[in-house]
């Protein structure tokens, strides 16, 4: 009763699209139910909303100066305390989350876009232009990531936009290196082969064939560098190199109040701290999620 | 072997150049104008092309990279702007209380992440692992000064057991400057307690699965010997290549570790020089971290190949 034709072959074409979206959603189904998404989903989702909404739900104004109540530990008047220009500490954490969650994930758009391109030609190409890429990456990773962003800041000057820039460029090599380790997988496949036969161009294959086939590595190494990059920013403006020094910014306060922690003043100190840890543990919550839920 | 080595040495010899054209590019060149910078814009003009002829920064770009890089490989890196004195004057006390701290921290991590790491592969996707796998990379994704001041919090402030600071009194015994590197180095052991584990549980993990295991369980070994003679024998190969690679971004961690613990290393000095605009003393110091992250991450590689046969025989193919 076997018969040669394969029953599934005529309509395997037709449902392709819709077996892709069927299959996103159930992505995404996963995901919500996964404890470890929800968890880092809570923990980022409320700094997001302190970002967007800022002074709106602050009980008291960040940035007014009131030396008649400087440091004053935490009570029901100030939940979190006042720092050593008597601002509210709860006011300039929720605040603060702004100055982070604006030049981290454009810093992370700007690494990823640049460096799957880089990865998707070199991955492509290789040949000369691949081993030589390789060579500047390898050049530019001997050097950790704070101290780059260190040098590069310190001969531009801070702002919004070098950080933004400086973060990406330095993200680049990283994020150039998994794309191009993944598109090297894909191009000994069939369809690739198929199209560099019918004769497309470079590009075409790239970013139409290879590129849709690859999303996952780079939606996975999107979210661990969004993690670094939440790392960097809050890092180089504890080291003095904040975005903006007039804006509340977590890392800033950190560093400008340390010092008084032998005086016994903790408070304008932790929270802060404890701010950074939990957007960044949450965001890399996500990540592993989103990496558990693609190598599947 | 030999061929082994020498590709290796060649690519890292090639790695060394483009790092140093980066590094004086980023140093060097992106200031702009170097006096300029260093004496602000009040300056006259006389002095600032007084003293750009006096630091060579007058000269063409390229002659200035060849006498940088030349008098670097002959011991002189040059003269610090902000301390006016040799830069390697500078260096070499710095990068020996760097590796004071690292060696600290790494003689702490190692076994402590080894021990976890297989631990966590062996009661896999169990409560331990997920604590120890999810526990151990949210400490290690928290940036440093957040988990130093944690630590100067619970320990300096609230339980009083060590100091804050971590500069020992001069002349003070071993183990006294031991009791002021601990906080600093542990903050480092927490961040890359991590990245070691994850690394040792995926090689055990991947060994557990081998065929030659199950061998060794069929053939009636007990557990104890299949696990100490067959899985981390062949489990620990790859966390060799992960420590090696985490020298580079242990420095990244000491520039803020030690800034936040006050202790003059290589990191602090880096710290210093970016925030004097101290041209050269910055380029030089950032030129011999990469040095040792490439020499680290080549013994490395010789040593992984040197356990793993496999690898040192298709290079050489």
């Amino acid at each position: 009763m076997t018969t040669l034709e394969d029953p599934t072959a005529p309509i395997a074409i037709p449902i392709r699209p819709d077996e892709t979206k069927v299959e996103r959603y159930e992505r995404f189904r996963l995901l919500f139910r996964s404890p470890t998404f929800l968890l880092g989903f809570f923990l980022a989702g409320i700094w997001v909303i302190c970002a967007i909404f800022g002074n709106l739900i602050t009980p008291h104004d960040p940035v007014a100066p009131d030396i008649l109540s400087k440091f004053e530990a935490p009570s029901g008047q100030h939940l979190f305390g006042t720092d050593k220009l008597g601002q509210d500490v709860l006011a300039r954490v929720i605040v603060g989350a702004r100055s982070v969650l604006v030049v981290a994930p454009l810093a992370t758009i700007l690494g990823t876009v640049l460096g799957t391109t880089i990865g998707l030609i070199t991955g492509y190409y290789r040949g000369f232009v691949d081993e030589a890429t390789m060579r500047v990456v390898d050049a530019v990773l001997a050097i950790p990531l704070i101290i780059t962003a260190l040098v590069a800041i310190t001969a531009v000057g801070p702002s919004r936009t070098t950080l933004v820039l400086v973060i990406g460029f330095v993200f680049t090599p990283i994020i150039a290196k998994t794309v191009r380790a993944a598109v090297l997988g894909e191009s000994r496949l069939e369809y690739v082969q198929a199209a560099r036969l019918r004769n497309e161009h470079g590009p075409y294959v790239m970013f139409a064939e290879i590129l849709p086939n690859v999303t996952g590595p780079i939606i996975v190494e999107f979210t661990v560098r969004l993690g670094y990059a939440i790392f960097t920013v809050a890092t180089l403006a504890f080291l003095g190199f904040a975005a903006d020094p007039t804006v509340p910014d977590w890392g800033q306060d950190i560093s400008a109040h340390y010092p008084s922690i032998n005086g016994g003043y903790w408070w304008p100190v932790l929270f802060p701290s404890l701010a950074i840890a939990t957007l960044i543990v949450g965001i890399n919550l996500i990540a592993d999620a989103v990496a558990q839920l693609f190598e599947r | 072997m030999g061929r082994f080595l020498l590709t290796r040495l060649g690519l890292a010899a090639i790695t060394l150049f483009l790092l140093s054209v980066l590094v004086f590019v980023g140093a060097n060149l992106l200031p702009g104008n170097v006096a300029r910078r260093k004496l602000g814009n009040l300056a006259d003009q006389a002095s600032v092309d007084q003293l750009n002829h006096q630091l060579g920064t007058d000269k063409p770009i390229l002659q200035q990279y060849w006498n940088w890089i030349s008098g670097f490989f002959h011991g002189d890196l040059g003269t610090s702007l902000t301390f006016n004195l040799p830069v390697s004057q500078l260096i070499g006390p710095a990068l020996m209380h760097s590796l004071k701290l690292a060696a600290f921290a790494f003689v702490m991590v190692v076994p402590l992440a080894i021990v976890g790491g297989v631990v966590a592969a062996l009661q896999r996707d169990r409560l331990t692992d997920r604590i120890i796998t999810i526990g151990g990379l949210s400490l290690a994704v928290v940036p440093e000064f957040v988990t130093g001041i944690a630590l100067i919090l619970i320990f300096g402030l609230w339980l009083d057991l060590f100091p804050v600071s971590a500069n020992a009194p001069d002349g003070s015994s071993i183990l006294t400057q031991m009791k002021y590197l601990f906080l600093p180095a542990l903050t480092l052991v927490i961040v890359l307690f991590g990245y070691i584990s994850r690394i040792t549980r995926a090689g055990t993990i991947e060994a557990l699965d081998a065929d030659y295991t199950r061998t060794a369980v069929l053939k009636g070994l007990p557990r104890r010997t299949v696990v100490r003679r067959h899985v981390l024998r062949n489990s620990l190969l790859p966390t060799i290549a992960v420590i090696a690679t985490q020298t580079g971004y242990l420095i990244g961690g000491l520039v803020v570790i030690e800034t936040l613990f006050n202790y003059p290393g290589m990191g602090k000095l880096i710290f210093t020089a970016a925030n004097g605009k101290d041209f050269p003393l910055l380029a030089s110091s950032v030129l011999i971290v990469g040095i040792v992250f490439l020499v680290a991450t080549l013994l490395a590689d010789v040593a992984y190949s040197l356990l793993n046969p496999r690898i040192r025989y298709a290079t050489a193919e």
